[in-house]
């Protein structure tokens, strides 16, 4: 039986991409968060010096691709990498390995701990079928926001909400010199004013603060939905802020069965633009029912970004 | 002619399926595969013409999709 050849199971989740050669095959492996013990990088690598290119790929969402594995080889690779230790990555439409900045252990900016939410959602969520298309998840450990939280379908920023303990206070005036936003300005008593509108919860002001008058009064993550890039690109909305980091898997999962039953029949399209053609409020409502103190009051639609001349309507 | 279904097939499963029965084939024989609307039908032809087999007709029949090809020299 041909069946036999090549155990299909291992092609079930995606991840084996056809190159142009023929027999040839990239096979992207699941790298969550982007991080990699280094006992398993070295596993990788014999691998690909076996069956491989002789290089890896490594992609833009954080994953490794081993480069022209022959299809008869898929088994053996699969095999040979550790089928426990080490997964094949998904492609097509699926929810996506998440990607993560390095996290909060070591990071001095971070506020959340990504990493442990990026595995989360691997272990949880990855491979989903949406019936439709791709569905990319991130995770930012602060308002640096180094993976791009708004060109991800769902897109997380950590956050913290500052509050002052005025009698810890020594007056220092550190906080209002390091909010860059301008958020913070030191009043006519010599303590710092908080302008909330202003803050965009980076938590400068709790790190900066001498005393620890300054602390986090809430943690958690900003979410941005409806972002992708690509042909089409658009910029994801604010639709929470300060989402516990125990509730996100399920906050994706919200979004992702309102996806599915809102795209049913639509083809390929991806989230962004289904929130589009039914408007912010839906999705909105949808996110209110189990998350009522964590969703904004309103959003905008995502933001169309136009890359290319000329501009639609406008003649050439 | 001998019919292939690969309905209900998610790519690259479908892809590599279609593969593994062109390799109990003659070269020279033409064969038909089913295949699905959406991503099969736009991916599965273009990796088999890559793979030097030669694509003859694609029609479509009740929502899903008839492939002809003639299998290639290995």
């Amino acid at each position: 039986m041909a069946e036999q050849k090549v155990d299909l199971k291992n092609l079930k989740a995606g991840g084996f991409i056809k190159e142009r050669g023929k027999d040839l095959f990239t096979v992207r492996l699941r790298v969550p968060g982007g991080r990699m013990s280094v006992d398993r990088l070295s596993r990788i690598a014999a691998v690909a010096q076996k069956y491989g290119k002789g290089y890896v790929h490594l992609s833009v969402r954080q994953s490794i691709e081993l480069i022209n594995i022959n299809f008869a080889d898929f088994d053996a690779v699969v095999a040979e990498l550790g089928e426990e230790q080490q997964k094949v990555a998904s492609c097509g439409a699926r929810v996506r390995v998440p990607t993560a900045c390095g996290g909060c252990e070591y990071n001095p900016n971070g506020l959340v701990d990504t990493q442990k939410s990026a595995l989360d959602v691997d272990q949880k969520l990855f491979g989903t079928a949406t019936g439709h298309h791709k569905f990319k998840v991130c995770f930012a450990g602060c308002p640096f926001d180094c993976p791009k939280s708004a060109i991800n379908d769902v897109g997380f920023q950590g956050a913290v909400w500052p509050k002052l303990d005025a009698d810890g206070c020594i007056s220092c005036g550190l906080c209002a010199k390091s909010c860059t936003e301008g958020a913070l300005s030191m009043g006519a008593g010599n303590k710092p004013v908080f302008d909330a509108a202003k803050c965009i919860y980076c938590g400068d002001c709790i790190k900066v603060c001498p005393t620890g008058a300054w602390s986090a009064e809430k943690k958690g993550y900003t979410v941005r939905i409806g972002g992708k890039w690509g042909r089409r690109p658009l910029v994801g909305t604010l639709y929470a802020t300060f989402v516990p980091e125990e509730r996100v898997v399920e906050f994706i999962a919200t979004v992702l069965s309102w996806y599915q039953e809102k795209a049913e029949g639509a083809g390929r399209v991806r989230l962004g633009d289904i929130i589009i053609r039914e408007g912010w409020q839906s999705l909105l409502e949808r996110l209110r029912v189990d998350f009522p103190e964590y969703v904004v009051k309103e959003t905008i639609a995502p933001q169309v970004v136009q890359t290319q001349l000329p501009l639609p309507g406008v003649q050439a | 002619m001998q019919s292939i279904d690969l309905r209900g097939v998610t790519c690259p499963t479908n892809f590599v399926m279609a593969k593994l029965e062109l390799e109990d084939i003659e070269a020279g024989t033409t064969v038909e595969f089913l295949l699905d609307d959406g991503e099969p039908v736009k991916n599965v032809p273009r990796s088999l013409k890559d793979e030097g087999h030669k694509l003859l007709g694609l029609q479509e029949r009740d929502g899903y999709y008839v492939l002809t090809l003639e299998k290639g020299e290995e």
